[in-house]
């Protein structure tokens, strides 16, 4: 659809006109628009670190398979070739029975386990990590098969716990997101069709003259994406000094220096554009959708 | 220039207004619709600029086949065809020149020949000394005066008038009925609803009645033929 330049200035002139001609229904659509966007912004902020701290943890999540005590050098050489031969292990990392009983001396202390240090009871053991943590649990099952290995873990319990708490969590936070948008855009559509009524007339006159529904529509257009603009203004603003100070204070707290942030930057940036994004499309979709009724004449 | 065949329209809430109109009018004709209120003069009208959809027949409008024309084609079969209302339709907020020119934005005309336009057409109802007004300064006459100068700024080739002198004085009337005249005479054909006896039956032109969806009367210089 090809508009002449003229014509869009005009639609963006009649735009910005009616923003101020309909001063009073401006600041009510603009505090519905600024009121969702402080919940949506904060709820992805919450969503979306809840999310890396889960991808964090799901990263951890590693299996490590004991080689049986009778097995001899050829024979362990053989469990890491089959091991390699499953493909949805990323990586895998061969350690000593010395190498373990070493780390556990060290988060154990030596005291409790230094006497074995001649007599060592553990085994040799692989570490094996999968390309997607979810497949952990299928891999380990598969490593338990192989010949010559004694046992396989990988945290059972936590970690499927853990899967399906970051898979409620998730869930749980797109809908609440798609809610408040839809709430909003209700909000505006009907703030908007109030002062849509007052101009029916208006549009009456158009479809009188013969303007196209297109021609009547773009100043609503307008009209909505500058309500979402400057809707967005102050949640961004919130968003963003929130953000920085939880951001430099998190890690201070010393309670909560197991949970890593995403960056300030560029995360809260990109949070703003898209609370920018969110805010312009309800100004466009709650104005659009509210003048549809009235270009049925 | 306009052909109904067979025309009916019965509305969604079970009133029937047109019960079968056959009627043709040729381009430069002036043409007056008269009837009792209610018996279908309105929806005959309507129909004609597709405000109104008949439910069966045939409407062709400037070769147009109205009953098969989608919606996104109305507008454009609108800019070919000026109406005026009994009570005006001019936006309240905007300046004579403004409701004049508003009707030539919706063609992407460039402002130089909008500019020109307006004026002009201003010019031909006699108002161009007050194209800065709004028209709640306006009298009756003016404003209806103002509604005719934006039906026509876009040259259409038919301008319909539903009872055009229906909330003025007789005095205001007739300077309206000279300035209908006055565009008929530049090749515009003109479809006027109207009760008023007097212009009828002074300004003899063809006459179409229609009473319970029916066109029961057509004649050239007809009479109203109605009391009252």
């Amino acid at each position: 659809m090809a508009m002449k330049f003229r014509t869009f200035k005009r639609h963006f002139r009649e735009g910005a006109k009616n923003i101020w001609r309909n001063s009073w229904m401006t600041v009510a659509s603009v505090g519905a628009v600024t009121t969702t966007l402080i919940l949506v912004g904060a709820f992805l902020a919450l969503m979306l670190n809840l999310n890396h701290v889960a991808d964090n943890l799901e990263k951890d999540v590693q299996i490590k398979a004991f080689v049986d005590l009778t097995a001899d050098e050829s024979e362990t050489e053989k469990i890491s070739e089959e091991i390699e031969e499953i493909p949805e292990v990323s990586s895998i990392d061969f350690a000593t029975k010395e190498e373990e009983l070493e780390s556990l001396m060290e988060s154990m202390g030596d005291d409790a386990w230094g006497l074995y240090d001649q007599d060592n009871p553990l085994n040799n053991a692989y570490i094996i990590k999968t390309t997607d943590p979810q497949d952990a649990i299928r891999v380990a099952g598969e490593i338990e098969e192989i010949d010559n290995i004694e046992s396989v873990s990988y945290g059972e319990d936590v970690v499927q716990n853990l899967f399906q708490f970051n898979e409620y969590a998730r869930n749980v936070g797109l809908v609440l997101i798609l809610a408040l948008v839809f709430t909003a855009i209700f909000l505006i559509s009907n703030t908007i069709k109030i002062t849509i009524m007052a101009r029916s007339k208006e549009i009456g006159v158009m479809k009188l003259v013969g303007a196209t529904n297109w021609f009547i529509r773009w100043p609503f257009f307008v009209e909505g994406l500058l309500l979402g603009v400057l809707g967005s203004i102050i949640p961004i603003i919130i968003l963003l000094t929130g953000y920085y100070y939880l951001d430099n204070n998190m890690a201070e707290m010393s309670q909560f220096s197991f949970i890593e942030l995403l960056p300030f930057s560029p995360f809260a940036w990109q949070l703003a554009l898209l609370v920018l994004v969110i805010g312009a499309t309800i100004g466009v979709w709650g104005s659009v959708m509210s003048v549809r009724k009235f270009l049925k004449v | 220039m306009i052909e109904m065949q067979n025309v009916y329209k019965t509305y969604k809430n079970g009133v029937t207004a047109l019960n079968g109109i056959d009627m043709a009018i040729d381009a430069g004709e002036f043409v007056y619709v008269v009837g009792p209120s209610g018996a279908g003069k309105s929806t005959f009208i309507k129909m004609i600029f597709r405000e109104v959809q008949a439910s069966k027949g045939t409407i062709k409008v400037n070769n147009k086949d109205l009953t098969k024309m989608k919606w996104k084609e109305v507008p454009y079969l609108r800019r070919d065809i000026g109406v005026v209302y009994q009570d005006f339709k001019l936006l309240p907020k905007l300046t004579v020149y403004e409701n004049v020119a508003f009707a030539l934005e919706v063609l992407e005309e460039t402002p130089r020949n909008i500019r020109k336009r307006v004026m002009d057409v201003l010019d031909l109802v006699g108002l161009k000394n007050k194209a800065r007004f709004i028209p709640d300064e306006l009298s009756g006459g003016e404003q209806q005066r103002v509604s005719i100068a934006r039906a026509i700024a876009n040259h259409p080739k038919l301008l319909i008038a539903d009872e055009p002198t229906g909330n003025l004085d007789p005095e205001t009337s007739w300077e309206i009925m000279k300035i209908l005249e006055e565009i008929n005479a530049t090749g515009t054909t003109i479809i006027m609803a109207t009760h008023s006896k007097e212009i009828v039956n002074t300004i003899k032109k063809r006459v179409i009645a229609i009473e319970d969806g029916l066109v029961v009367r057509d004649e050239h210089r007809g009479e109203y033929g109605y009391e009252i």
